[in-house]
């Protein structure tokens, strides 16, 4: 039977916790992998290698570059899951900081912190299979990309922009009927366009779609009375890091 | 019913055809009021129909299931520009006075999600296999205006052609019962008089109402098929007056003449090509988010891609269809990587197939002048507008 192993580095666990979350699918997903190395789910920890990991987490410390080298070579596939892992997470609000500062301000004693300036994403640092963006991620997305590693196919992940996943929900669009701030037409599809659905915009936490105009967004944006600084900070979250570049970060 | 009407939309190229104020003259016209239209939805419902139909949802005008002609928006007029869309509320009980939505006929005939087939592994290493999802219901379309019926006929071209008819658009088209209500409200993003589409409907369907408020609410209908006709006959009406035909005639040339965005009048396809390398790819890329909304809003935009799924035990694996857009880098995706890398290379895809290439392919053009895609892209980009500064260099290097 398969192996699974589940990593966690720079997170909230709350994307490990996706996999604990498929209630309905959880026991046949327990039939079908050994859950080898799961810390959230079980204390007992079986040794690699192992045929899938699943990584979350940003590597923030050099104890982590070193951690994720191993894990790379005890694991046939590698999947990183979440914006943390994808991207960097909100925590890659550091890069553009003062990190020595940071700490100064929020630690008594700074000096015990060992971390780096940075907090970058796992396919930084060694090879990724797959990435499953969000914040959290798709359970949908875990689950297929699961079985589609158990036989060998490719998973169904489109890099294209939440827009698609609206009009094939038959959402309204909240831009052009309600005049809303949305982050959809630069994001990454994968979340089946939840926020939208529910009238609200898409505040991109799967991260920039395959090929996004920035431009074009802030001008979508200043319509809805965003400033230059407000757009900006609509880009500084869960994905601060990949957007940078649509939100003038870069 | 309608299946064999294919060609409600002119293949010359579209150069300001005639815009069809011609009445349907097979059977003398009633008139029936809302009393009338209420039974039109029951008699539908009777003979085993599920009745889609404009309904208001989120703040647009949506298509969805009706049990009841109250259930159709009253009083609401949609304002459209470029990029925005807003409802309107009040004023009187007109219940198909609201253009374009972000829906058509496609949603339903077209679904954005269809299962191909499925596959099961049985216990002794056999596989079976099911073919597409069956549609479990008939059904009728109430309110379609006549760009979609135009539309609709542009899709019976693509997907229902003798020679490669597609199963899942054939099962959910055979027996469909078509209800189209002439436009009298266009918005600001139509331009059906420049596609030779409307506002006036002149064939492809089963049944045409006509709205009518002034002197009184009622519709003027027209049976366009015997079903639609034997339809007719059982609702509560009476003859139409001259004057109650004058008062529709009225309300559709008041519509036609209220439309005022346009195609360049002239080759839509030569315009295209002659424009292929034009600069102007730049300036519209510079606007455009590839966000496929305009495709995927599109009456006749038809692309798909395929996802395969398996489940968790690997013993069951189903094939989807899902709708594409030619704005996304994997439509393109050949050994090796995207063909069609730069926005502008996308749009003028688009474009090209749109008023060019479709005419060649399907012997029509593939817009309906809906507006859709110009009310509905976030950014406002107007293929209107884009045609005409393509057309501009045209009429300028023109000889005296």
């Amino acid at each position: 039977m398969a192996s699974l192993a589940v990593w966690k580095f720079a997170s909230c666990d709350g994307c490990q916790l996706s996999l604990l979350d498929c209630e309905d699918e959880l026991l046949t997903v327990a039939d079908q992998v050994t859950i080898a190395h799961f810390l959230e789910a079980s204390g007992d920890v079986l040794p690699g290698p192992y045929d899938l990991s699943l990584v979350e987490g940003s590597v923030t410390t050099s104890a982590d570059i070193a951690r994720i080298h191993r894990i790379r070579d005890i694991s046939r596939v590698l999947v990183t899951i979440g914006a943390c892992a994808t991207a960097g997470g909100i925590q890659a609000l550091r890069n553009n900081a003062d990190v020595a500062e940071y700490a100064s301000v929020v630690y008594a004693r700074p000096e015990y912190l060992d971390t780096l300036a940075t907090s970058t994403p796992i396919a930084a640092h060694v090879d990724v299979d797959y990435e499953l963006h969000g914040c959290p991620i798709d359970k949908g997305q875990l689950l297929d990309t699961i079985a589609a590693v158990l036989v060998g196919r490719k998973p169904a992940l489109p890099a294209h922009s939440v827009c698609f996943d609206c009009k094939r929900r038959h959402n309204v669009c909240v831009v052009v009927a309600h005049g809303e701030p949305c982050l959809g037409p630069v994001t990454r599809a994968g979340c089946r366009a939840i926020c939208p659905a529910v009238g609200r915009g898409c505040f991109g936490c799967f991260g920039p779609s395959e090929t996004p105009n920035g431009p074009a967004q802030a001008s979508l944006l200043q319509i809805t009375g965003m400033s230059e600084q407000d757009i900006a900070r609509f880009y500084r979250s869960f994905n601060v890091e990949a957007f940078a570049g649509l939100a003038g970060d870069e | 019913m309608v299946m064999t009407m294919v060609d409600a939309v002119g293949d010359k190229g579209m150069t300001m055809p005639d815009a069809g104020l011609t009445p349907f003259t097979d059977g003398p016209a009633r008139l029936i009021d809302m009393d009338g239209l209420r039974r039109l939805v029951d008699v539908l419902r009777d003979r085993g129909y599920t009745i889609i139909a404009p309904t208001v949802r989120d703040g647009a005008v949506m298509l969805a299931e009706i049990d009841a002609a109250d259930a159709l928006p009253h009083g609401v007029r949609a304002e459209t520009e470029a990029g925005t869309y807003r409802l309107r509320h009040g004023h009187d009980d007109a219940v198909f006075a609201h253009c374009a939505g972000p829906q058509s006929v496609k949603d339903f005939l077209h679904p954005s999600r269809a299962r191909l087939w499925s596959a099961d592994r049985t216990g002794d290493g056999a596989v079976t296999t099911t073919g597409p999802d069956r549609p479990a219901k008939r059904l009728a379309f109430l309110g379609v205006h006549p760009c979609d019926v135009a539309a609709l006929a542009v899709l019976d071209r693509v997907l229902a052609g003798p020679e490669h008819p597609d199963p899942v658009y054939t099962a959910r088209r055979d027996g469909t019962f078509l209800i189209t209500a002439e436009c009298t409200e266009p918005s600001a993003t139509c331009f059906c008089t420049s596609m030779g589409t409307g506002p006036a409907a002149t064939r492809g369907f089963d049944l045409a109402l006509t709205e009518v408020l002034d002197g009184g609410h009622r519709f003027l209908a027209r049976g366009g098929s015997p079903a639609g006709a034997e339809v007719l006959a059982e609702l509560p009406s009476r003859p139409a007056r001259p004057a109650d035909a004058s008062a529709a005639a009225t309300a559709v040339a008041a519509a036609d003449a209220a439309i005022t965005r346009r195609m360049p009048a002239e080759s839509l396809p030569d315009l295209i090509r002659a424009g292929r390398e034009s600069p102007h790819w730049d300036d519209v890329a510079s606007r455009c988010l590839a966000c496929g909304n305009c495709t995927l809003v599109c009456p006749t935009c038809f692309c798909t891609t395929t996802e395969d799924v398996t489940d968790l035990t690997g013993e069951h694996a189903e094939r989807w269809r899902v709708w594409d857009s030619c704005f996304s880098l994997d439509f393109s995706y050949m050994h090796g990587g995207p063909v069609r890398v730069s926005t502008q290379s996308r749009y003028r895809q688009w474009i090209s197939h749109k008023l060019g290439t479709w005419h060649e392919q399907f012997g029509t053009s593939g817009c309906v002048g809906c507006g859709r895609c110009i009310a509905w892209c976030p950014a406002g980009i107007d293929i209107t507008r884009e045609a005409a500064e393509l057309a501009a260099p045209r009429a300028g290097n023109e000889p005296a």
